[in-house]
């Protein structure tokens, strides 16, 4: 597979961010997959910002594990990404900033000294215009057009136009002639391939997905990695339809989106692990109210404040015991934007056939990371079925009416005969509760536990509707890896190289966690040579829910909790390590 | 613009349906609690309204006097414990043609409550929040609420409560609220009164009623109020001067006024959100048939 990998790196304030967005549109704008890394920390100015981009003609999985070309705005840059510099590859500066030790460049690479300042310098005083000079020269070694990044560009800037427009345009220019001028492209420099991509991050699916699924209403309360979701449905807010409410705390951002979804609309809530932690109490409400709720977790590394700007899939038990007592509710993880769309569309569905609520669990590396997805694969034109199912019958509305399936006849407020009161405390099948001067009298007591059956059936049809895991790859192998979410993507890419070195191996991909589709589950890892389990968390949470739910203990684990997502070269160290081990 | 409904609810102002009323559950709390008088006075403004059960929701929290939507034949939402607020602005936002009112107790909404209190009012969100305001906490049988005053000694402050209460009207009409009303149990027409002129009003509707607990509280009983209520309306008070409301608000001793402390107009929430110009959220197409164009941002 032919692709490239262009890192940028500088202080958060540099604009990084934006070099990295304009360098992957017009990757994808030639037509090609790609993966965007956009690594921050938590300050507003100064520290350590990178951007990654790789690109491919084939689909792009992960991050990968090299740099073909390195834009290092200042020294920390060199420090931290020179060493990881591919042979051929090139490290782009201005050496009025600072200077490369050549004994520093890796063997077979080179530095390419660029007067970023002093082009910026020939249109206007603000040094930030470095960054165009520099993109210039970064789109020539990749192989990007200067035509399409020029294009490219004067698009990121929307409608505006005038002298800021010119001067990035033509500072761009510059460095990109400056580059063609002193060296050639990288030998990994891409071509067009076919139709242009769309180009979005997992959250920016996650959104798309939910208004096409229905969502009519969004309430969130603002945590990294889950606001960007907000900021994309606040930007389309009139344009698609959905009331969009930032709330004063996540207590209230769960129970607006109850309420409105109890008054008769498609609902959703998103938030990270802290802001989860606050919605718990109300996401049994939900299912206890039997009422229809989408939570999007994307988890940030905790535990508390932990890491705000670095990944982890450390919530899942969290996720899975959240709220007292117990009631339905299903965990779907998305690896990669285009699962993240269909998983919120069929989170979207499950909620509402099973009236519960339903979990979509992403990290920070799924919802901030950009990936493409073809034209072809997304349809936006999905039925939306009424919210209410009930009809009136002369008879008293039984909201909560015992069925086999557990799912009861719904009606909303507004639509006459059908009045019912929605009730945290249990209830009967009318919906009165049984919580005060009948509870503990025995008829009652059996009440209870029908209710308590008729809303748990619910999980039946709930495992019958969801994603089931998918084995990809050869139905044998000498390793077999476990993993969900974002994961998944780190370990697709390291079967590639696994491949390519004549190892064979298998992934089961867990899109649905909970529940989980056990039978399936026990029956390829007993049948695996060497199951691995990869998970970014301390404990293996997945590992324990997989023995919890099958008996079976996943017997070699590669667990990372550094807040840094995987990477595919440590999943193939770990694949050699274990095989080299021999059969277990 | 295509898309399919999302739901089919009758527009009906449905003058031949039902009116709220009481519903078959009768009420749980102990007799000649604060609270009969507040279920009375919001089925009377209700009923005075000539608004159709169907299209009245009742939203409460946790506590005795959250019970309440139990005990009336309109859609209900029986909340966790502090969240009827929130719960109850997600189904005006659902669907701003039904009538949405709010009701709890004292720990309810100003205790673990009180943020979303704060914000509502802000917000102006045309709902009508009665408070059932017995300054204890009576379904947890008796300790200090966040309005309990200073002094008064409880299963949690044996030694007297050492804190200052939450003056709820003072804070309404600081936070934004648009009509600030005072009823007491002991005067269930005039509490009607506040009550159906709150739902009529456009607007955040705060009634705090003053609504004895005859078990737990032997301090502020229904005697030590009809000792000190006093009617605003015939005392000159003009209900257009915040500043003069928040005088009158701040007044509480010998004297303690009921009545209408504020009313103003402002748009409200629902009139600003630009999305609800098209009519009740759950009457709008839902879904993105025919919208690929939003595709093209990511070209």
């Amino acid at each position: 597979m032919k692709e490239i990998t262009i890192v940028a790196g500088g202080q958060a304030g540099d604009g990084i961010a934006s070099v990295g967005e304009t360098l992957s549109k017009a990757f994808t704008r030639m037509g090609l997959h790609l993966f965007g890394l956009n690594a921050y920390q938590s300050v507003i100015r100064g520290g350590h910002v990178w951007f990654l981009a790789r690109a491919s003609p084939d689909p792009v999985p992960s991050q990968g594990d090299t740099c073909d070309v390195l834009y290092a705005l200042d020294t920390q840059t060199v420090d931290i990404h020179l060493p990881g510099l591919a042979a051929g590859g090139t490290v782009v500066y201005d050496p009025e900033k600072f200077t490369i030790d050549p004994a520093r460049v890796p063997v077979g690479a080179s530095a390419l000294a660029v007067p970023t300042l002093a082009i910026a310098r020939k249109y206007t005083s603000q040094s930030i215009l470095q960054n165009a000079a520099g993109l210039g020269a970064t789109a020539f070694l990749a192989g990007i057009p200067l035509e399409l990044l020029q294009k490219t560009l004067a698009d990121s800037f929307g409608r505006k136009k005038g002298e800021v427009v010119d001067w990035n345009l033509g500072a761009s220019a510059d460095g990109y002639k400056f580059a063609q001028e002193h060296t050639s492209p990288n030998s990994n420099a891409v071509r067009p391939s076919g139709e242009p991509k769309l180009l979005l991050t997992g959250n920016q699916a996650i959104g798309l997905g939910a208004a096409a699924a229905g969502c009519k209403f969004l309430a969130q309360y603002p945590m990294t990695p889950a606001s960007s979701i907000m900021h994309w449905m606040a930007a389309h807010s009139r344009e698609i339809g959905v009331v969009v409410k930032q709330a004063e705390d996540e207590l209230a951002a769960i129970n607006m989106a109850i309420g409105a979804s109890f008054g008769g609309v498609r609902a959703m809530t998103a938030t990270s692990g802290g802001g989860f932690a606050l919605m718990v109490e109300a996401l049994g409400m939900a299912g206890m109210t039997e009422t229809p709720l989408v939570v999007v977790e994307s988890q940030r590394s905790g535990p508390s404040t932990g890491l705000p700007t670095k990944t982890e899939q450390g919530d899942l038990n969290l996720m899975l015991g959240a709220g007292q007592g117990e009631f339905p509710r299903a965990i779907l993880a998305p690896s990669n934007p285009l699962e993240a769309y269909h998983l919120t569309v069929r989170a979207f569905e499950l909620a509402e056939r099973y009236q519960t609520p339903v979990l979509v669990a992403s990290d920070l590396h799924l919802s901030e990371s950009f990936g493409t997805i073809d034209r072809s694969e997304l349809h936006l034109d999905l039925e939306v079925p009424p919210v209410a199912t009930a009809e009136p019958n002369g008879h008293e509305f039984k909201r909560y009416r015992y069925t086999p399936s557990g799912v009861s006849p719904r009606s909303i407020p507004g639509q006459p005969g059908l009045n019912y009161i929605a009730g945290s405390d249990e209830h009967d099948e009318v919906g009165h509760l049984i919580s005060d001067v009948k509870a503990g009298v025995p008829i009652w007591v059996a009440e209870r536990t029908k209710m308590m059956d008729k809303r748990m059936r619910k999980l039946d049809g709930l495992l019958k509707d969801a994603v089931p895991p998918v084995l990809e790859g050869p139905a044998t192998a000498p390793v077999t890896f476990v993993a969900w979410g974002s994961t998944v993507g780190a370990v697709r890419d390291a079967r590639r190289i696994l491949e390519a070195r004549g190892v064979r191996s298998n992934l089961l991909a867990v899109p649905t966690v909970y529940p989980l589709h056990r039978e399936s589950v026990a029956t390829h890892l007993r049948a695996a040579e060497r199951p691995i389990l990869v998970e970014a968390n301390f404990s293996g949470q997945l590992g324990r829910l997989i023995r919890a739910e099958t008996g079976f203990e996943v017997p070699h684990r590669l667990l990372k909790y550094d807040g840094e997502p995987f990477y595919p070269m440590e999943i193939v160290r770990k694949a050699t390590e274990v095989i080299g081990h021999g059969r277990n | 613009m295509a898309g399919t409904s999302a739901v089919s609810v009758p527009a009906t102002t449905g003058a031949a349906l039902p009116m709220v009323g009481k519903s078959d559950t009768k009420p749980t709390w102990c007799p000649g609690c604060g609270d009969f008088s507040v279920l009375a006075a919001i089925e009377m403004a209700v009923k005075k309204l000539k608004i159709p059960s169907h299209n009245v929701a009742v939203v409460s929290g946790i506590g005795c006097s959250s019970n309440l939507p139990h005990f009336l034949s309109s859609y209900g939402f029986h909340a966790i414990h502090g969240r009827a607020l929130p719960v109850a602005e997600g189904i005006r936002w659902a669907n701003h043609e039904l009538t949405v009112i709010a009701t709890g107790g004292d720990g309810d909404g100003f205790g673990i409550g009180c943020g979303h209190f704060v914000h509502t009012m802000r917000r102006t969100v045309d709902l009508t929040y009665v408070t059932m305001d017995n300054q204890i906490y009576g379904l947890t049988t008796g300790q200090a609420s966040p309005t309990s005053m200073m002094g008064q000694k409880t299963k949690s402050t044996p030694a007297g409560v050492i804190e200052n209460p939450i003056e709820p009207v003072a804070l309404a009409i600081a936070s934004g609220a648009t009509y600030v009303a005072r009823g007491f149990s002991g005067d269930v027409k005039h509490m009607a009164d506040l009550i159906q002129n709150g739902i009529a009003h456009k607007g955040f509707a705060f009634i705090d009623a003053l609504s004895p607990c005859v078990t737990y509280n032997k301090i502020n009983t229904f005697d030590y109020f009809r000792q000190r209520v006093y009617k605003l309306e015939s005392s000159g008070h003009d209900p257009t001067n915040r500043a003069l409301a928040f005088e009158r608000a701040l007044e509480w001793g010998d004297k303690i006024p009921i009545g209408l402390f504020y009313r103003t107009e402002k748009p409200t929430y629902e009139d600003l959100e630009e999305v609800l110009a098209a009519g009740p959220l759950a009457r709008q197409p839902a879904g993105l048939k025919g919208r690929d164009a939003l595709l093209e941002e990511f070209l």
